[in-house]
């Protein structure tokens, strides 16, 4: 598969502060991209090296195959960026933004825009000053999907919007991906990444901890199994892979590394099983396990294909 | 029992019911010294330098009596002098002091309140922070209030410094300057306190109080051109030409004290009834919708419609500021006709041509000063797209840093071009003849604002966080060429100064290498400023 996105041992310090300290990021063609990691772990440094804004100190960065610092002007041709907080021009109008923002890259689809400001409900003739944040945020995501560009770059896209309106966001990624465009996407609402991304990187300090698909991930995690049985476990203890066995009676609690799981089932199995609930890993245990500081079992070197 | 009860229950509800109005004033203006601590130590301290080093520089300058008197009787035929610094009303050392330094104290003074006011005002509401302070315990005239106090603190502070520091010239004339250039920054920090709340945008509000006060400038100008002793009708519906009518160390009225510190009273209260009429964030002068779909098509086209409407602005003050003292010019080379001794002194200086030459001249270079400030604000708009976040997007489009900082320098560039010479078109206008020379007097200043501009874009390229220091610069130059000559300042520092380098049109010679080198110059700095803005990080 092309890289959209290619990025190694990225390096970017601001004084002695160390914003991205050897990261790492493969976004390939057609396909929407979760990133993710906990407030002020260089995601935003990341994107905005990945516009050529910022100059990284050392690593190699490409996007759509061209170097971001050095051929800004040509990947930006390609390119559709919505920051998280959108600041607009007092005095210009919204539909004059969008306009603009679309003439700055590859071009407008004219009916796509008038279909876009439809779905957003959003007026395009109130000047930038009165826009409250989450209509700021409309017009740049108007300008972005009715752009004709191969990449977007949204950066916590959907802060200020109404449930109503995420849903039309994420009814518009969908139709991004149908028509074969890639899609970065940071963001911290996780049900969106869930629904939207077909894999993800999730950084900590400036480096990547985790990268691959969901399934991939939750694989890497704990599953979490309740089991009443018909006698006395035997054995769990011994099993590689599982941790907080609790044991009452009959009753058994306990965590297992998902691809362990088979191991502890036919245990169970072999002392009876009357009931049996297993949950697999939520998204917010998935993350939290990664954004936590003292998380460093997973390591940086844990990376998932 | 009961009588005493129902008297003072209204009473204390009235009370409470002001001092709501005020809650948290006390809060807000502590709050608001906090973050002027830096810009009103300097705004005064500039100030107060300028007036207290006057005495000892006149001194030096015309140290008897005689020079004195001869300088002042000068003054009574040069009414292009007049016009720049108003009538001299005495010879002593400290009128001469309120003469030279007296109307740009206060028009200082002015420029300080109304960026204080507005500052505290309407920026606080356009930037959405007036919303948070808003919904603490706050009144709705106390952020206003506080404003007020802010800008009454640092005229107090001025006034304090100018009175005493000159109080050896005479305590009473010393009073009355420190007191009129205070109430003079008063009068304009009202005055932006109701401009504040008629429109929305905060940039709007500083320039329409500043053409109030440039409006002030020309006005006296006109007036004191005419009259040596301030009365024109011209000078008299000026507030700064009240601030000259104070006549500190020539017998002061102190009445017109009043009148001014009356005035901004008045200018007060309408702020006040205004402020209490009012939504949050919301203007007098209404916002009318823009168009749907936009004909923006790039950076360039972008950058003009930003600064269209300060280019507009300062076209019609330099055009109409050119008109008057083109009008002026030729009065200024009559009214010598009848004085014996100012003729021969003039005859001495080249004739009648000399006179209206040297008074074009220094009119135009004025105008070049000026002028400084135009290019330092339009090319600090570069600095002030990349802090707000908005020239992120345009440059995550398909446009390099480079088009995108041209499309600004260009209207800074050309802009300063353009009004120049639109001053020059305004003076030939207003004066009747000689197209040519004035022009070319206009254009030869351009140079020198180009190195000005330059020193913006290099501050910018290489300094972002560092780049409003291109205002200290224009400040120091603006100095330098209005009070430096009668500071004494050795040549080395007024060389420092581009425009002390531009041949004296008209009258003068014109002469190319100076000319030439400082357009190098310029050239050099904003390529040096572009280089260093395609290597940086954006912050």
């Amino acid at each position: 598969m092309t890289k959209a996105i290619s990025v190694s041992g990225l390096h970017k310090a601001f004084g002695r502060t160390h914003a991205l300290d050897g990261l790492d990021l493969e976004v390939g063609t057609g396909e929407v991209h979760g990133f993710l990691g906990p407030n002020g772990a260089g995601k935003s440094t990341t994107i905005r090296v990945l516009l050529g804004l910022l100059r990284a100190d050392s690593g190699a960065a490409r996007v759509l195959g061209r170097d971001p610092w050095a051929d800004a002007v040509e990947v930006h041709r390609r390119i559709a960026y919505v920051p998280g907080d959108v600041t607009l021009w007092r005095n210009l109008s919204g539909g004059e933004v969008i306009d603009l923002f679309g003439r700055l890259r590859g071009g407008l689809d004219t009916r796509r825009r008038a279909e876009l400001v439809e779905r957003f409900e959003l007026d395009p003739t109130k000047k930038g000053r009165t826009y409250s944040k989450g209509n700021r945020q409309k017009v740049a995501l108007v300008a972005a999907f009715a752009s004709d560009v191969d990449l977007l770059i949204l950066d916590e896209p959907t802060s200020g919007l109404d449930p109503l309106m995420e849903e039309v966001f994420r009814r518009c990624v969908e139709e991004e991906r149908e028509r074969g465009r890639t899609v970065l996407l940071s963001s911290h609402i996780l049900s969106e990444v869930e629904e939207l991304c077909d894999r993800v990187s999730i950084i900590r300090k400036g480096r990547t901890v985790e990268s691959g698909s969901l399934t991939d991930l939750r694989h890497l995690t704990r599953t979490s199994v309740t089991a009443e049985l018909a006698g006395a476990p035997n054995g769990l203890a011994r099993l590689p892979g599982v941790h907080g066995l609790d044991v009452r009676g009959h009753r058994v609690r306990l965590q297992v590394d998902t691809d362990k799981l088979n191991a502890v089932l036919r245990s169970l199995s072999e002392t009876g099983v009357r009931s049996l609930t297993s949950t697999p890993p939520t998204l917010e245990e998935l993350f939290l396990r990664h954004y936590q500081a003292d998380g460093t079992e997973s390591g940086a070197e844990a990376t998932a294909r | 029992m009961t009588a005493t009860a129902d008297a003072t229950a209204p009473a204390f509800a009235a009370r409470t019911g002001g001092s709501r109005r005020l809650a948290g004033t006390g809060t807000l203006l502590r709050f608001a010294l906090r973050r002027d601590r830096v810009l009103i130590p300097v705004w005064v301290g500039v100030n107060a330098l300028m007036v207290l080093s006057m005495p000892g520089t006149l001194e030096s300058l015309y140290g008897t009596a005689a020079e004195r008197a001869d300088l002042m009787r000068q003054m009574e035929t040069n009414s292009s002098l007049r016009a720049l610094v108003g009538p001299v009303f005495d010879d002593s050392l400290g009128a001469l002091t309120a003469w030279r330094v007296g109307l740009y104290a206060g028009a200082l003074a002015a420029v300080m309140s109304l960026l204080i006011v507005v500052r505290h005002t309407r920026d606080e509401e356009e930037s959405g922070r007036q919303e948070v302070v808003a919904s603490g315990m706050v009144g709705r005239r106390a952020p206003l209030t506080a404003a007020l106090l802010a800008a009454a603190v640092a005229n107090a502070a001025l006034a304090v410094l100018v009175a005493a520091g000159l109080a050896g010239q005479g305590a009473a004339g010393a009073l009355a300057l420190g007191l009129g250039v205070a109430a003079v920054g008063m009068l304009f920090a009202t005055t932006a306190a109701i401009v504040a709340q008629l429109t929305e945008s905060a940039r709007l509000a500083r320039g329409l109080t500043a053409a109030v006060l440039g409006g002030a400038f020309v006005l006296r100008a006109a007036g004191d051109s005419g009259t040596d002793d301030g009365s024109s009708v011209l000078t008299r519906v000026s507030p700064l030409g009240w601030l000259e009518n104070v006549r500190a160390f020539a017998d002061e009225r102190w009445w017109v004290l009043l009148l001014l510190a009356g005035a901004a009273a008045a200018q007060g209260a309408v702020a006040y009834a205004l402020a209490g009429r009012r939504d949050l964030g919301m203007s007098f002068l209404p916002t009318r919708p823009g168009p749907a779909v936009g004909r923006l098509r790039t950076a360039g086209a972008l950058a003009w419609r930003l600064q269209r409407g300060s280019v507009l602005g300062w076209s019609t003050g330099f055009l109409l500021a050119g008109a008057v003292y083109g009008g002026m010019t030729e009065g200024a080379a009559d009214l010598v006709g009848d004085n014996e001794q100012a003729r021969e002194i003039i005859e001495r200086m080249g004739g009648q041509a000399g006179l209206t030459d040297a008074f074009v001249s220094a009119m135009v270079g004025m105008l070049g000063l000026i002028a400084a400030l135009y290019v330092v604000a339009s090319v600090l708009r570069l600095g002030g797209e990349e802090t707000s976040g908005r020239a992120e997007p345009v440059l995550a489009g398909a446009v390099g840093r480079l088009r995108w900082a041209a499309g600004h320098l260009v209207i800074a560039f050309g802009g300063a071009a353009l009004i120049m010479l639109l001053a020059g078109l305004g003076f030939a206008a207003g004066y009747g003849r000689d197209l040519g020379p004035v022009l070319g007097a206009c254009l030869v200043q351009l140079p020198a604002v180009w190195v000005i501009g330059g020193a913006a874009v290099l501050l910018h390229g290489l300094l972002p966080r560092a780049a409003v220091a291109a205002w200290a610069v224009a400040g120091a130059v603006l100095l330098l060429g209005w009070v430096g000559p009668a500071l004494d300042v050795p040549q080395a520092l007024l060389d420092v100064s581009p425009y002390g380098h531009l041949p004296k049109l008209p009258g003068g010679e014109m002469s190319w290498p100076p000319v030439l080198v400082l357009l190098l110059i310029a050239g050099a700095l904003v390529a040096a400023g572009l280089a260093g803005l395609r290597r940086r990080d954006l912050t």
